[in-house]
């Protein structure tokens, strides 16, 4: 069981997502950082889209309030149990009392993911923990985490063994001139956009704004030109799906994302390099690359296969340990 | 409108259908017919009709896109309508003033006086086409198209649940609060969606909502 003793806000339960609801208008909700959740979660020996809590302002800090393993994955936080420096991406054990505090990330990566041991216990709503904010249910209450919120492990006293993954990002690294690399394939309207303002998109930076979070990435940079006015009806879209409002700044869709929209989409960031963008600080400039379904279809069996090997290596280190 | 059926990936998470000609109830009950058969194919996780329109959503995705296209477009000629008997819900609604801050702009887009727009509106039987944008919102069929007036240039960040809003060719009643680009021209209250619900959403397609004109502000 874990106390928040300081949050800023924003931090929330989350999981693999809440598939199979769409069609009530549920959007899938889930972790920004998919790969960073199922790292987490197999170091624990929990299931890899077990809840977690998502992490995206700091400082954030708590205390065990009973012995439990944790693991830390996702953006580098500096993190301390008890004054003791720890490792991202490894998991530890906590003695009951000990206070764990996760300060500004290092730059590169936004979100840290603090997983428990059994997983974080909440209540399944319509099949996941995740929470679904717009909507108010799932998670802690439906809501953010608060000063004061309790959490509870599945399954604290489960044997921990403590030991790390190298992260993805290290292992399967995308940048364009030093900057994060998104491949994007094309979508319905991409036809409607002008042949300039289709060069400009994959040839130019596009700065992370303020105003972006869980429900989608606004872009800054050189504004999407319509060949001629596109008016849709609205449809079925999915996180990752840039859809470009009448003033050309393309708005990315992220895991809060309503489940349909009415504005063209110019292209849907693939699902394999949804965790990267899921990880872009605002402020940071990142570039879109072009790619086309096999290799879209590629890219995800490479982090399936990523996924494998991690849960394969971290099986066998368990197995050693008798953990 | 678009001409002929189109098919287009939306990422390896979904593909998207979009039926040719104009978006009416016999088009979107063969919608529904095809989300039916499409829940079936083992490649597809789920079934999301839009309007108009079918998003399928992937188990895994298939390894040449070709066979989901082909599939589709092979399997939308063959589709017969579903008809459903639904209910009708009756909705009363406040239009304009500061839960309808949109209606001016409607008026000044449709070129038509409150009272028409109102009276527009409020006449007919909308058929829910969809659900979708949020838990238990409806996408409604109906709307007159002398009052389609363009989505918002910006979307607007926070519109209270209960609002009503033309987007488009469309109209909807928002379930909860949140971010829109339409244009909000009133208000209702009715609790659309509940996840302890056996059914979490309150309407499915084949029900109908009325709007009832309780008051306008101006």
């Amino acid at each position: 069981m874990i106390e928040i003793l300081a949050t800023s806000g924003l931090a929330t339960v989350q999981d693999g997502g809440r598939h199979g609801s769409l069609r009530y208008g549920v959007g899938v909700a889930g972790a920004m950082d998919p790969m960073a959740l199922a790292a987490a979660n197999l170091l624990l020996g929990n299931e890899a889209d077990a809840a977690a809590i998502e992490i995206p302002i700091f400082p954030f800090r708590v205390r065990f309030t009973a012995p439990c393993g944790f693991a830390l994955a996702g953006a580098d936080c500096a993190a301390r149990l008890d004054g003791r420096a720890l490792l991202p991406w490894w998991a530890y054990r906590a003695p009951a009392g000990a206070e764990l505090v996760l300060e500004v990330p290092h730059p590169g990566a936004c979100r840290a993911y603090l997983a428990l041991a059994g997983g974080v216990d909440v209540p399944a709503v319509l099949g996941s923990r995740s929470t679904q904010l717009r909507g108010a249910f799932g998670g802690h209450e439906g809501r953010t985490l608060r000063v004061g919120d309790v959490v509870r492990a599945g399954r604290p006293e489960a044997a921990v063994d403590e030991f790390g993954v190298v992260p993805p990002a290290l292992d399967m690294p995308r940048t364009q001139d030093g900057m994060r690399a998104i491949r994007v394939l094309p979508a319905a309207e991409y036809g409607c956009f002008t042949a300039a303002s289709r060069a400009a998109f994959w040839a130019g930076d596009w700065k992370i704004t303020a105003q972006s979070d869980r429900y989608g990435y606004r872009l800054a940079g050189e504004a999407l030109v319509f060949e001629r006015p596109v008016e849709m009806l609205s449809h079925g879209i999915v996180p990752g799906v840039i859809q470009v409002p009448p003033n050309g700044q393309p708005i990315v869709q992220m895991r809060d994302a309503q489940p349909s929209g009415g504005y063209p989409k110019f292209g849907t960031v693939i699902d394999a390099d949804l965790w990267r963008l899921g990880q872009a600080p605002i402020g940071s400039r990142i570039r879109f690359v072009e790619t086309d379904w096999a290799e879209a279809v590629a890219a995800g069996d490479e982090t399936a296969a990523w996924l494998a090997e991690a849960g394969r290596l971290i099986g066998l280190r368990r197995l050693e340990r008798g953990a | 409108m678009i001409e002929t059926a189109r098919v287009s990936a939306l990422g390896t998470a979904a593909v998207l259908f979009e039926a040719p000609g104009p978006a009416d109830l016999r088009s979107q009950q063969r919608i529904w017919a095809l989300a039916r058969e499409a829940e079936g194919w083992p490649e597809i996780a789920e079934a999301v009709p839009g309007m108009n329109s079918l998003m399928l959503t992937f188990v895994t995705p298939p390894a040449i896109w070709r066979t989901i296209e082909d599939r589709l477009l092979q399997a939308w000629p063959a589709i017969a309508p579903l008809a459903r008997d639904g209910r009708v819900i009756d909705l009363p609604v406040v239009y304009g003033g500061e839960a309808g801050p949109h209606l001016a702009d409607v008026v000044a887009h449709t070129g038509l006086g409150i009272d028409e727009v109102v009276a527009l509106h409020a006449a007919p039987t909308y058929p829910v086409y969809a659900l979708g944008s949020h838990p238990g919102y409806c996408y409604l069929g109906g709307l007159d198209p002398r009052l389609a007036t363009p989505r918002r240039a910006t979307p607007v960040l926070r519109i209270p649940g209960g609002a009503v809003s033309i987007g488009g060719s469309q109209t909807g009643v928002s379930a909860s609060d949140g971010p829109s680009g339409w244009n909000t021209i009133g208000s209702t209250s009715l609790c659309f969606f509940d996840p302890a619900w056996a059914s979490p959403a309150l309407l499915r397609p084949g029900d109908a909502i009325r709007f009832r004109v309780e008051k306008v502000l101006r």
